[in-house]
């Protein structure tokens, strides 16, 4: 959620009355909006050197209250000291609009390009920084650093149109870039950038591509390089009157949102909002840009008041939604039907769901009726794989064995090669952008958990005792998700000696608890129908040679092979850096299910 | 039958132990001497022996005894060589007297350094000798050396009753105070001569012997603790998972299959309407999986349909009416189509984000980033018969964080969905009220929040007494009709979910200040062996 700082002093001043930091905190909780600091209440030096701020989080889908203009704006409106002001459009006295002829080169990179002047703009020092501020809040959020969406602000007076967006090889766009002395072609431009701290990060977006976008003037001035840079020559400053602003994008809504937004945030602050011509044929986008008719939605009285619990009339929700920022009118056809006309700050509203969530929030969620819902009865159930595995559980630990919960996601190596066992490449499902080692792989095994566990616990007396009963991952190609899930039990004991009749003696216990009778592995061979389980000596390079053994079972006529236990072999304690002999035992408990 | 490797453990046995002597040394005196005070009658033996001598023998009421508390007057180093040898100005005067007439230079060589110092000012001061040119020369025949006779007063009482003079003596660094713990012992109720012989347990021997009538105990010391039990523990986060289990099943939820950590983007994102711009399916929030490569497009899953079906049998018997269910079968292509509709073009009454979705984001393989990708399964389930329905779950979560204090790559989420129709907002508040009641949090408030999926959405807040404020404590609301109606649920259906870690309340509640000291293979197993019992209803 992004956090936007404004003044405190000129916000209370807009909301035409001082708060408290908790009257301010109270009314933010109730708009849906967070206090995250006021910083006259801090101590910090950086802090007291300026007029207090207030620091606000704003719900990520709000683009329309990411800077100080919209958040004064929408709870004003919500104060009920002004109604949402109506946005629109004013073409020049000449009636000519200025164009942006869209080339379809630029579809090979980035395809589309929206625009709006504001006319007689007045900056003061507040306003400026806001402005420049907000386009960064929107280049981090909805334009995802850039990829989608970008904006470049122009003094207009300093250009002559038409416009053309084109899309052109690096070497051949030339151009000094925004408070830049040198000028430089589009590749040179990508070196020069490269260790930037703030603008290295977007240079990857077009970097790579045959053609870069770039704007230009009618005396090919280039006004831009989008994504990455404005030129110098255009850029706008404090005594700026008239601002030409370009957005170029990827994608279609994001572009007009982005539009909408400046607008609404900034319109304000001049003498009129111009459309701009865009010509785009080969797309079919030529429009007059932006359309500032607001949405319409229809929205049930019904659904609205079921769902909030209330019983209010169209004429006093349409009051409380006017509070939201909407204009609604009960249908003139349908008693049941709210016409809501949706202003171009609200993104957000997709559905009439969200006109019932801002009632809801216009009334007060504290205040709404708090009904049960017990409508129907219910009969619980656990789920089986969980039964049975706490059924473990609570026998490992009576059993005198303390339960461990180490992580799912390990290393490779830890999987694999430290406990002397092979990747054949169909096992493990394995991460593609982990941030560190730890976290390369699914794990395949209890182990690695349970030995880290005890290495991290060396400075304890021994013998050390651990279990866990948890999830392990394998790939498994017939499912849906290529992957499944297996519940296993595991224990491990570390100590002066051995320990391997410790883990035996917990088996058989755990067997016992499980209605496995122990049987021979005589036995087990020769009689189909003798249920219980048996253990075979196995070799297992996990483990001391001649110290491992198998674990087999038969239920239901059917031979399962449902783990292995041991003395591990020094070369795994020393990989695990465990100073005493470890045995371990791991089975799988979806047989028992 | 005393005696013997059989008999009872008489008391006391080993004569290599002192104190043992000393237990009986006591004995022995106050059979002639009584009271008795240890400083006088035992004085070379340590305090804590003594102590540990008359406690033995109190416990059998054999003495009584009253503890006093002392101050002793000490002499330093000094101060000794001072009783032994006299005062520096006597030193000097004797000296001086002996010699008839000492040169002021040849003095420190004669009584040495310090006492030449110190005791010419005071031989001066007491008019004992004088200055004659360069020389020092006798004045008194015959002196009384006070300093001397009042240290070795001292030494001999151990006290100085003048108060002003003890001051000066302490400046002077010749005595020093310290507290010395003294007993006065008399005989007990039961005193005798010698410790009987005791026993320490009653034995079967002794029960059949009839022994045990004429035995002797040995007292029971109840400022120890009992003998370490040889326990075994469950790890303190899957004490608060049963708690809440418990919760949810007294509320009648049943628990959702949640056994595969891997997710299709269609399943953990997609169907629950989050666009595929968004921030959450960035790389740097989830854990995208590169072997397998990707999902199947969603499909039908026999095996977890049995399960959810068996779970669900008490259910549909205790409900059963003779009116037939219609029901209808899942066309899951239908549901995939309309997902990407209500994205791309929007459908359902929704506008839609109105983005070229892709297919190939939505059967990416991830790790799944919240249990509401079940949910969504499940509830996807339901619109085959629409009815009342409650699940739930506790299971592991992953995102592709950076690991801090309070955040690590895993954690569980809790989660809870209800189904029914005509839900209102309200009544989700006072579930949850309810639902939080059980771990001792009341008076919850709600914050408007926004959340891809549900709509409205809201924050929990609960307020912590010990830090002093309001804390967010779970998420909630109902779920979006763009998750719902794509299924094939009834528009008059309506869905709550909520959802919370299992860690954070953990964390407040135990105190617990770093996430990894409580999950992952950093855990201490002292903190598992020694936390107590969780009943979030207590405390």
């Amino acid at each position: 959620m992004p956090t936007i700082a404004v003044d405190k002093a000129a916000l209370f001043k807009a909301l035409e009355r001082e708060y408290t930091t908790e009257e301010f905190d109270e009314l933010c909780f109730e708009f849906g909006i967070e206090l995250d600091e006021d910083t006259s209440q801090s101590k910090k030096p950086e802090d007291l050197a300026q007029p207090p701020q207030l620091k606000i989080e704003i719900p990520a889908n709000r683009y329309d209250m990411l800077c100080f203009e919209g958040i004064a704006m929408n709870l004003r409106v919500f104060l009920q000291k002004e109604k949402l002001p109506k946005w629109t459009l004013s073409p020049p006295p000449s009636g000519k609009l200025e164009t942006l002829t869209i080339d379809e080169e630029t579809s090979r990179v980035r395809p589309l390009c929206s625009g709006v002047i504001l006319r007689n703009i007045k900056f003061t020092q507040e306003r400026y920084d806001s402005f420049i501020a907000l386009q960064d809040k929107l280049h981090q959020n909805l334009a995802r650093q850039r990829t989608l969406v970008s904006i470049g602000t122009h003094d207009l007076d300093t250009v002559q149109g038409p416009f053309t967006y084109k899309a052109l090889p690096p070497e051949e766009i030339e151009f000094i870039p925004l408070n830049q002395t040198k000028k430089m072609n589009g590749k040179q431009l990508m070196d020069f950038y490269e260790k930037d701290k703030h603008l290295g990060r977007y240079l990857h977006i077009i970097r790579d591509s045959p053609v870069y976008p770039v704007i230009y003037d009618s005396k090919r001035t280039v006004l831009s390089l989008p994504p990455i840079i404005n030129g110098d020559h255009s850029k706008i400053t404090l005594n700026t009157k008239n601002v030409l602003i370009e957005i170029t994008a990827l994608d279609k809504t994001k572009v007009e949102i982005v539009n909408h937004m400046l607008v609404a945030m900034f319109g304000g602050y001049a003498e009129s909002i111009e459309p701009l011509n865009i010509v785009s044929p080969h797309n079919n986008e030529s429009r007059e840009s932006p359309d500032l008719t607001p949405r319409t939605m229809h929205a049930e009285v019904d659904y609205l008041n079921q769902v909030t619990g209330l019983e209010y009339s169209p004429e006093d929700i349409a009051s409380l939604l006017e509070r939201m920022g909407y204009t609604v009118s009960p249908s003139k056809s349908d008693k049941n039907i709210l016409d809501v006309s949706v202003p171009i700050t609200r993104a957000d509203v997709l559905h009439q769901a969200d006109i019932m969530e801002d009632f809801a929030i216009a009334y007060g969620f504290n205040k709404l009726p708090r009904v049960y819902p017990n409508k129907s009865a219910a009969v619980a159930a656990p789920l089986p794989i969980n039964k049975l595995g706490d059924i473990v559980r609570f026998e490992a630990a009576a059993s005198g064995w303390n339960e461990v919960m180490p992580l799912i996601l390990c290393s490779h190596d830890e999987n694999f090669a430290w406990l002397n066992r092979k990747d054949d490449g169909k096992t493990a499902i394995k991460l593609a952008n982990p941030k560190t080692a730890e976290y390369q792989i699914v794990r395949t095994s209890l182990l690695p958990g349970l030995l880290k566990t005890l290495n991290s616990n060396k400075h304890h007396a021994v013998p050390i005792k651990v279990f866990e009963v948890s999830d392990v991952g394998f790939k498994d190609l017939t499912q849906e998700r290529k992957t499944k899930n297996e519940r296993h039990f595991a224990a491990a004991v570390m100590g002066k000696t051995s320990g391997f009749e410790q883990v035996h003696g917990l088996l058989d216990r755990t067997m016992l608890m499980l209605k496995s009778a122990f049987v021979t592995r005589e036995e087990g061979l020769k009689n189909e129908k003798l249920e219980g389980y048996w253990i075979e000596e196995l070799e297992d390079s996990t483990f001391l040679t001649g110290h491992s053994a198998a674990i087999k079972i038969n239920i239901a006529g059917k031979h399962h092979t449902i783990g292995v236990f041991g003395i591990l072999h020094p070369s795994v304690l020393h990989k695990f850096e465990l100073p005493y002999p470890v045995s371990t035992v791991e089975i799988n408990l979806e047989v028992f299910l | 039958m005393p005696g013997g490797t059989r008999g009872p453990v008489p008391v006391p046995l080993e004569s290599s132990n002192r104190n043992a002597n000393v237990t009986q040394d006591v004995l022995d005196l106050l059979d002639t001497k009584q009271p008795l005070h240890t400083s006088e009658d035992f004085p070379s033996i340590p305090q804590p022996e003594i102590k540990a001598a008359l406690d033995r023998l109190a416990s059998r009421s054999m003495v009584v005894y009253e503890t006093r508390d002392e101050e002793q007057v000490l002499l330093t180093g000094e101060a000794e060589t001072i009783v032994e040898e006299g005062s520096h100005e006597w030193k000097v005067w004797e000296v001086v007297k002996r010699e008839g007439k000492v040169g002021i230079k040849e003095l420190p060589k004669l009584v040495g350094a310090d006492s030449a110092k110190v005791g010419q000012g005071n031989a001066f001061k007491n008019k004992w000798i004088k200055k004659d040119g360069d020389s020092l020369v006798p004045v008194a025949d015959e002196v009384k050396d006070t300093t001397r006779d009042i240290l070795q007063g001292i030494q001999d009482t151990k006290t100085l009753s003048d108060a002003k003079l003890l001051t000066d003596l302490k400046k002077r660094k010749l005595v020093t105070l310290s507290k010395v713990i003294s007993y006065t012992v008399s005989k007990g109720e039961k005193y005798a001569k010698e410790i009987p012989v005791e026993v320490t347990d009653l034995t079967a021997e002794m029960l059949a012997s009839g022994e045990w009538e004429s035995a002797n105990f040995k007292p029971y010391n109840f400022n120890a603790l009992g003998a370490t039990q040889n326990s075994g523990a469950l790890h303190p986060l899957n004490k608060v998972r049963a708690e809440f289990r418990t919760i949810f099943f007294n509320q009648g939820f049943v628990e959702m299959p949640t056994a595969h950590f891997v997710d299709s983007g269609f399943w953990n994102f997609d169907a629950l309407f989050v666009p595929q711009q968004h921030p959450a399916r960035d790389m740097q929030d989830t854990f995208f999986i590169s072997d397998p490569p990707k999902a199947d497009k969603p499909r039908p899953d026999p095996d977890t349909e049995a399960q959810l079906d068996a779970m669900e049998a008490g259910s549909r018997r205790l409900f059963a009416s003779s009116a037939k269910r219609d029901t209808k079968s899942r066309d899951y292509e239908q549901y995939f189509q309309d997902i990407k509709k209500v994205h791309q073009d929007g459908a359902f009454g929704s506008i839609g984000y109105r983005y070229p979705w892709s297919e190939d984001e939505c059967l990416r393989l991830v790790l799944r980033t919240h249990t509401t990708a079940v949910s969504t399964w499940v509830l996807h389930r339901l619109a085959e018969d629409p009815r009342p329905a409650r699940y739930f779950s506790i299971d592991r979560v992953f995102r592709n964080e950076t690991v801090d204090a309070t955040h690590l790559a895993e954690f569980h989420q809790i989660e809870g969905v209800i189904a029914d129709f005509g839900l209102t907002l309200g009544g989700l508040m006072r579930f949850l009220e309810d639902f939080f009641s059980k771990m001792g949090i009341e008076g919850l408030r709600f914050k408007p929040a926004y959340n891809p999926y549900t709509e409205p959405s809201m924050e929990i807040f609960g307020y912590h007494v010990g830090l002093g404020r309001w804390v967010e404590i779970g998420n909630s609301g109902m779920f979006r009709p763009e998750m719902l109606e794509p299924m094939g649920l009834p528009r008059d259906m309506r869905v709550y979910g909520f959802g919370l870690s299992l860690e954070r309340p953990t964390m407040i509640k135990y105190g617990v200040s770093n996430i990894r000291e409580l999950l992952g293979h950093r855990v201490d197993l002292e903190f598992i062996k020694t936390n107590p019992a969780v009943r979030l209803d207590k405390n």
